[in-house]
């Protein structure tokens, strides 16, 4: 069930959209901001307060990089693998972070503290390589010292 | 030269407020044009020779001129700002939303003035956190101030506008797909005609812009149209936000007139390659822009001049491929890229980029042959301009043809050795 605040959130989209379909993306945003992803469970409540089918949504759901169908860790690190990160040292980057974790790209760590993910250019290209945890952008990463910036997420 | 687009932007990036931006000018270019009709604010921009800064160069006040005008033009009508920057190797309109978020709300009233659109979004990509919080604030400023809202500084003219936040997909930028996202589907592109002028977002008339080009308009309204056209040093009017990454010494962001040439910003501004490596060449706007090499060093950076070098403007924002970076290597990444923003539509695009990174792959792993070569040929030609639903196909295919053009050699190297000469990631 969503929550009080999670259904008011959504409907206080409605005004700025002439129909109700128009905010889904948004609706599981919100949803997903709170619960990390996005369940089977939210997404028939999400479409069911939208008035769409369950599986409409999850056609939209499933064309953007940004929803999660799948749990993701409490700390979600986007990394970089467009060009300019690819030049300036990616690999290194990428190789370091999976060696760190103990994970490959696209899994979670098995005490659920970070997912790692790739992600296209994050509009840093000066700064490469680049990544993303949760709302934070670091740029100029050194592989050498990704532990450091790690630890600041528990 | 004389800075317009980042002339507020301070070296913190910090907030910029609506009474600073206010005294350096702010809000007069919309005062000028709410004294104006409609359709004289459109004719303004229209013989300021402004061009879209998002790609593909359209101009912008001719694109106005066909949305429907008038009291029996259909309502409402929608202005949208192209915030979405997903085109690997562009990172110009992050700086104009973080430094100077009121600039864009300010183009964002004049256009949708001329037009008469009753709401504007901003469409942002996803991880754009900071242009999100900044662009709130500056609309809760503005409409603070009737700037925007209800009878606009006593205009009578309303205006609301919205901030969306995408779902994330390269798509998402294409103008239709863009308009698709903003109604909740997914990001395919839309047939043309109807054109989105007439019939666009919820199938009303609608503008999409790039937020580079709705920063200018404030600055066009308040100094004119000779002022534009006199800061810039080729055909195309105005400054241009230029870009550099890759390995030069210093990567960045540098307002200057537009048609400066490619050496004085590689070499100038970047500070030329960094110590120990030579240049090779560089995609001048942006991934789906075609190489230019040492011979294009002197070409100016505007949307004619480029292309009679056989590439585009794209973006303006270079990509810069060194001696020891794998030419072979940077457009395998760049053709997984696309390969994966596939919105799946057309066969050439979805089918054909995903062959095409696989044969990169194989020979870049030491694995490929010489017809791979010619299958990649073969995989541009599909993917031509009029074969495919929307430009992302053509786009991707520019730095692959231009690659097997002027890396020829390293493409052969790689079959005849079986391996990347360079040893990346073998
Ligand atoms: C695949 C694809 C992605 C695009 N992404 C963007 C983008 O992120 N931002 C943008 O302004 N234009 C983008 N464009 C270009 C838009 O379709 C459109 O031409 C532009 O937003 C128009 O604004 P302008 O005339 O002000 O440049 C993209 C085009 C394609 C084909
Ligand atoms: S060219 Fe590619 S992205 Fe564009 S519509 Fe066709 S399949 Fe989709
Ligand atoms: S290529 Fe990584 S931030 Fe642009």
């Amino acid at each position: 069930m969503l929550s009080a605040e999670e259904r008011q959130e959504i409907e206080a989209e409605f005004a700025h959209y002439p129909n109700k379909e128009a905010v889904c993306i948004d609706a599981m945003k919100i949803v997903q901001r709170r619960r990390g992803w996005v369940s089977d469970e939210s997404l028939r409540d999400i479409a069911a307060l939208l008035g769409m089918s369950a599986d409409q949504l999850d056609s939209v759901a499933t064309f953007y990089n940004l929803i999660y169908r799948k749990p993701v860790g409490r700390n979600v690190i986007l990394v970089c693998d467009s060009v300019s990160c690819w030049i300036t040292g990616y690999d290194r980057l990428r190789e370091r972070l999976m060696s760190v974790l103990g994970i490959k790209m696209g899994e979670t760590t098995p005490d659920g503290r970070f997912t790692l993910l790739p992600i296209v250019c994050l509009g840093a290209c000066d700064h490469a390589p680049v990544m993303m945890v949760n709302n934070d952008l670091h740029h100029d990463v050194d592989p050498g010292k990704v532990e450091a910036v790690l630890d600041r997420y528990k | 030269m004389e800075k317009v687009l980042t002339k507020n932007i301070r070296p913190d990036l910090s907030y910029v407020d609506v009474q600073a931006y206010e005294s350096s000018g702010g809000y007069e270019g919309l005062r000028k044009a709410l004294a104006m009709a409609p359709g004289a604010v459109t004719e303004e921009v229209k013989k300021s020779n402004l061009r879209g800064r998002g790609g593909a160069g359209f101009p912008t006040g001719m694109k106005w001129t066909f949305v429907p005008m008038g009291p029996d033009a259909p309502s409402p009508k929608y202005l949208v700002a192209n915030a979405d920057e997903m085109e690997p190797g562009t990172f110009k309109d992050r700086l104009l939303m973080e430094g100077d978020p009121h600039q864009l709300v300010e183009g964002l009233i004049v256009a949708a003035y001329a037009i008469q659109a009753s709401t504007a979004y901003i469409f942002i990509r996803g991880e754009y956190f900071l242009s999100e919080e900044r662009l709130r604030r500056a609309i809760a400023e503005a409409e603070e101030k009737h700037y925007l809202g209800k009878n606009i500084l006593g205009s009578g003219y309303n205006l609301e506008m919205v901030v969306h936040m995408s779902g994330g997909r390269y798509m998402c930028g294409e103008e239709t797909g863009l308009l698709n996202a903003l109604e909740g589907k997914r990001a395919n592109p839309r047939t043309k005609p109807p054109f989105p002028q007439v019939s666009g977002l919820f199938g009303k008339p609608t503008i999409v812009q790039n937020v580079e080009t709705l920063s200018n308009l404030p600055h066009i309204l308040r100094n004119g149209i000779e002022w534009f056209k006199s800061l810039s040093l080729s055909v195309d009017a105005g400054t241009k936000i230029y870009g550099v990454s890759g390995k030069v010494k210093r990567p960045g962001l540098w307002e200057l007139p537009m048609g400066t040439t490619v050496r004085e910003i590689l070499e100038e501004h970047a500070g030329g390659m960094q110590d120990g490596l030579k240049f090779r060449g560089l995609l001048p706007g942006g991934a789906s822009t075609d190489f230019l090499v040492e011979e294009h060093l002197d070409v100016k950076m505007d949307f004619t001049e480029v292309q009679k070098a056989g590439s585009r403007l794209g973006t303006g924002t270079m990509i810069v491929l060194d001696d020891r970076t794998c030419p072979v290597g940077m457009v395998r990444n760049l053709e997984h890229f696309f390969a994966q923003e596939s919105c799946g539509w057309c066969t050439p695009c979805w089918s054909g980029l995903s062959w095409a990174e696989k044969a990169l792959e194989a020979i870049e792993e030491g694995k490929g042959n010489a017809v791979d070569l010619d299958h990649l040929e073969y995989i541009c030609k599909l993917c031509a301009p009029g074969n495919t639903f929307c430009a992302l196909a053509p786009g991707a295919v520019e730095p692959l043809q231009s690659a097997l053009k002027y890396f020829r050699a390293d493409f052969e190297r790689h079959v005849a050795d079986k391996r990347c000469p360079w040893n990346h990631q073998a």
